[in-house]
């Protein structure tokens, strides 16, 4: 497959598969993140990566029959080692026989909250969200370090220019989008708040926030959407996120608790609990939208200065 | 507070690099990357004396206990380990505010300093977990910052070296994943202490078989073992000077950490080393890297090639003590990590000195340098003779235990091998005292001057510490003595 558009296509369906396929499996949290981020955002942001490189891959001459061979071994391998292994759905397996039993049975008591896999998300194994929310804001910080332009304010005037050309085009998509745009807000901020209780919590809903606004700057040019959303100020709301996680953590520790011990928010445990499952997936959704939205307006900005240089070259 | 100290030394890092965005001004940055760095180095030998006196800390990580939450533990071993990551991080920090105003362009300052601050956190929370799953994610935090530090390197090369090490530390950090996954699969826990307990009792399927050479090749590709080493030479010699101080003194010793901690603590030896024939193997390929590195670092014109080739050398070394399974061999492996991130941070700190007075470290380039920065110079050439290996500098005591480590279980022949290869180290580091030192200064060069005070201050700070430690050999001996102990004994 040469044409990189079809395959970026063909990586979104997969990703819709798969989600599809853990849907199948009962694991609907699981199948929700992959919907947004594996079907959704990551399709969107290696779309905006192909208009910089271009559509098609170059031609190479040699032929990485080396590297097949070694996948070939290696997946092979891994399926006879795991031939043995228990089989699916077998109540007799260990990992419904260890630690599982204490999330499905107790969690409703210690915790408090309906839906087993934000409890043991967001309080049995809080610090590995935290290490998460981390990932994502290093993958930002990384983008940023790696990728923001220097933009001269000559340039601006002429993108707007070629902005208008170009998105006027577009008056049906724009229409719709207005109308959807609220929507998409509204249902990213019931994925916020309803994890607690359905799947959802706050990758998805940060993930869905940020494509709604990145919907927006798509249909009604970058610089319509800079206004609204100033890049040093999205940075210090993916750090905001962070650090909210991080404080909440904090605050525990000052009173005289484990880092991330929640119960200590409140005085009744349960309500504290929930009180910090609130807080850290409202920061854990302040960094995801905001470094979604970073890494879109750093492709895309870089893009446009790309095709800037390209038509003062033709001039 | 001195109870939350295991959760602070990883947090204080973590916390500070967001904050890094609230200050503008790069000095100001600098300073509090120096000052969260600095409290973390604080942090790690108050956990290393806590840990010496009373023993393992365990420390439960949201209040829930071991399975269903994750905890910290902190044993002889991983104190020992966060004390060399922090304790270069704050050194090589002291140099960084001059190094990377001539190598970053200054909009980018403040990002630097927050990668750097991720990666650092990155690399303690790796050490100081007890959690499989955690041990993941961490890796995917200073993994990530570290592609990100590599490619901010000058040289549009770094791009390319950072890209070949993403592709293989991603492709590393998925088969641990893997592995990290199948055991979980037949344990159904993720906590290492408990995986160590429950691992023994489903030994034998193929499953486990699998999970284990699983987690084994993705932590040798993140340590670069020969020959899986092709990434670490070109991300070494491109990064930005200052990245790879801190980088060839601690992101591979922090993949040596791993694979001791899953061989040793979490399949067991009698598992790890029964299994498959893993000290054939590791034996023959850190033989193989001892030499082909070494001989690849001869024929280097990039001096920062040649010190990236010494270190997959130096790796091989560790392997070798490690694949000996003795008490003394693990010994001998702890010891050169220790004494090889004091070596490697002191050697890439004065070549950071060289690329900020000369702007370049091709060999060429270094003619009359020794006469023109003679304290820089002076400095590498003791780093080099402690990378030989010559008696009273740190070098010499990890040779020095890993020869008898090798002897005492008759293998003679090894230790031949091994002090030959300290022999090509002596070929290598000589080709670059004969340039510095009795070639006369290039034309148009004799204005060079010395390097500033905030790079000799650093750099001898980690000469001295090379000779120190070469002398009195308490504090590390002692430390390694008692951590390849408590593994020994933990599972016998």
């Amino acid at each position: 497959m040469k044409d990189l558009f079809a395959v970026i296509m063909l990586s979104g369906i997969y990703g819709l598969l798969s989600a599809s396929f853990f849907v199948s499996m009962d694991a609907v949290d699981v199948a929700f993140t992959e919907a947004s981020v594996g079907a959704g955002i990551s399709t969107l942001l290696m779309l905006v990566a192909i208009t910089m490189t271009g559509r098609t891959e170059n031609p190479s001459r040699h032929k990485p029959l080396l590297a097949l061979a070694v996948v070939i071994v290696t997946g092979s391998l891994l399926i006879y080692g795991t031939l043995d292994m228990p089989y699916f759905g077998s109540a007799q397996a260990p990992i419904h026989q260890h630690v599982a039993p204490r999330y499905i049975n107790d969690s409703m008591q210690e915790v408090g909250v309906p839906n087993i896999v934000t409890s043991v998300l967001a309080s049995y194994r809080a610090f590995d969200t935290f290490g998460e929310v981390v990932v994502i804001f290093t993958a930002g910080m990384g983008v940023l370090a790696l990728l923001s332009a220097v933009r001269r304010p000559r340039d601006v005037a002429e993108i707007d220019s070629f902005n208008k050309s170009m998105y006027e085009e577009h008056l049906i998509l724009r229409i719709v989008a207005k109308m959807l745009i609220p929507f998409i807000l509204l249902f990213a901020l019931y994925v916020q708040f309803h994890g607690d209780y359905g799947p959802g919590g706050g990758f998805q809903a940060g993930v869905i926030f940020a494509a709604a606004i990145i919907l927006y700057a798509m249909l009604f040019g970058m610089n319509t959407a800079r206004r609204v959303i100033n890049q040093s100020f999205i940075q210090l709301f993916a750090a905001i996120g962070v650090l909210l996680y991080g404080s909440v953590g904090v605050i525990s520790l000052l009173n005289g608790k484990n880092f991330l011990d929640y119960s200590i928010l409140s005085a009744d445990p349960i309500a504290g609990q929930h009180l910090g499952i609130l807080l850290i997936e409202l920061g854990v959704g302040f960094t995801v939208a905001s470094v979604m939205v970073i890494i879109f307006f750093n492709f895309a900005g870089r893009r446009n200065n790309q095709q800037n240089k390209e038509n003062n070259d033709s001039c | 507070m001195l109870a939350h100290l295991p959760i602070l030394q990883v947090i204080v890092p973590l916390m500070a690099a967001p904050l890094c965005l609230f200050l503008t001004r790069s000095r100001l940055v600098w300073l509090f990357t120096l000052i969260a760095s600095g409290l973390a180095f604080l942090i790690s030998s108050l956990l290393l004396q806590q840990v010496m006196v009373s023993g393992t800390i365990i420390y439960e990580l949201g209040g829930w206990d071991a399975p269903w939450g994750i905890e910290y533990r902190i044993d002889q071993l991983n104190a020992f380990l966060l004390l060399i990551i922090s304790a270069v991080s704050t050194i090589v920090l002291l140099a960084a505010h001059t190094s990377i105003k001539q190598e970053i362009p200054a909009d980018r300052h403040t990002l630097f300093y927050i990668l750097y601050l991720l990666s650092l956190a990155g690399m303690l929370g790796i050490v100081a977990t007890g959690d499989a799953f955690n041990v993941f994610v961490f890796l995917e935090i200073s993994s990530l910052s570290a592609y990100a530090l590599i490619a901010l390197g000058k040289d549009r090369r770094a791009l390319w070296a950072s890209y070949q090490y993403l592709i293989m530390g991603t492709i590393g950090a998925t088969f641990i994943l893997i592995g990290i996954g199948m055991m979980y699969q037949m344990t159904g826990t993720l906590n290492m202490d408990d995986l160590s307990k429950r691992l023994p009792e489903v030994a034998h399927t193929r499953t486990v078989f699998t999970a284990f050479a699983f987690v084994i090749v993705g932590v040798c590709l993140k340590l670069a073992l020969f020959p899986l080493h092709l990434w670490l030479p070109n991300a070494y010699a491109y990064a930005p000077s200052i990245v790879t101080a801190f980088f060839a003194a601690t992101a591979t010793k922090v993949a040596v950490y791993l694979l001791i901690r899953f061989t040793f603590s979490v399949f067991g030896l009698s598992f790890s080393f029964t299994a498959l024939p893993l000290q054939m193997l590791f034996v023959v390929l850190g033989l193989l890297g001892i030499f082909a590195a070494s001989i690849a670092a001869i024929y280097q014109k990039n001096v920062k090639h040649l010190f990236a080739y010494s270190s997959v050398a130096q790796i091989g070394y560790m392997i070798v003590g490690f694949s000996v399974s003795t008490t003394t061999g693990l010994m001998a492996t702890l010891l050169h990590l220790f004494n090889h991130a004091l070596m490697k941070s002191a050697l890439f700190l004065a070549l950071a000195a060289v690329v900020y007075r000369i702007g370049s470290v091709q060999l060429s380039q270094f003619h009359g340098l020794g006469r023109q920065m003679p304290f820089t110079m002076a400095a590498i050439v003791i780093g080099g003779l402690s990378l030989i290996g010559v008696p009273l500098t740190v070098g010499f005591v990890s040779k020095w235990y890993l020869a008898l480590a090798t002897l005492e279980n008759g293998w003679w022949p090894v230790t031949a091998l091994i002090l030959l290869g300290s022999l090509l180290a002596i070929v290598y580091v000589w080709r670059i005292v004969e340039v510095a030192y009795f070639k006369p200064p290039i034309a148009g060069r004799e204005s060079i001057k010395e390097a500033p005070l905030s790079f000799l201050i650093p750099i001898w700070t980690l000469v001295i510490a090379n000779i120190y430690f070469g002398i009195d050999t308490r504090l590390s001996v002692q430390v390694a003595q008692a951590a390849s102990q408590s593994l020994f004994g933990v599972s016998p």
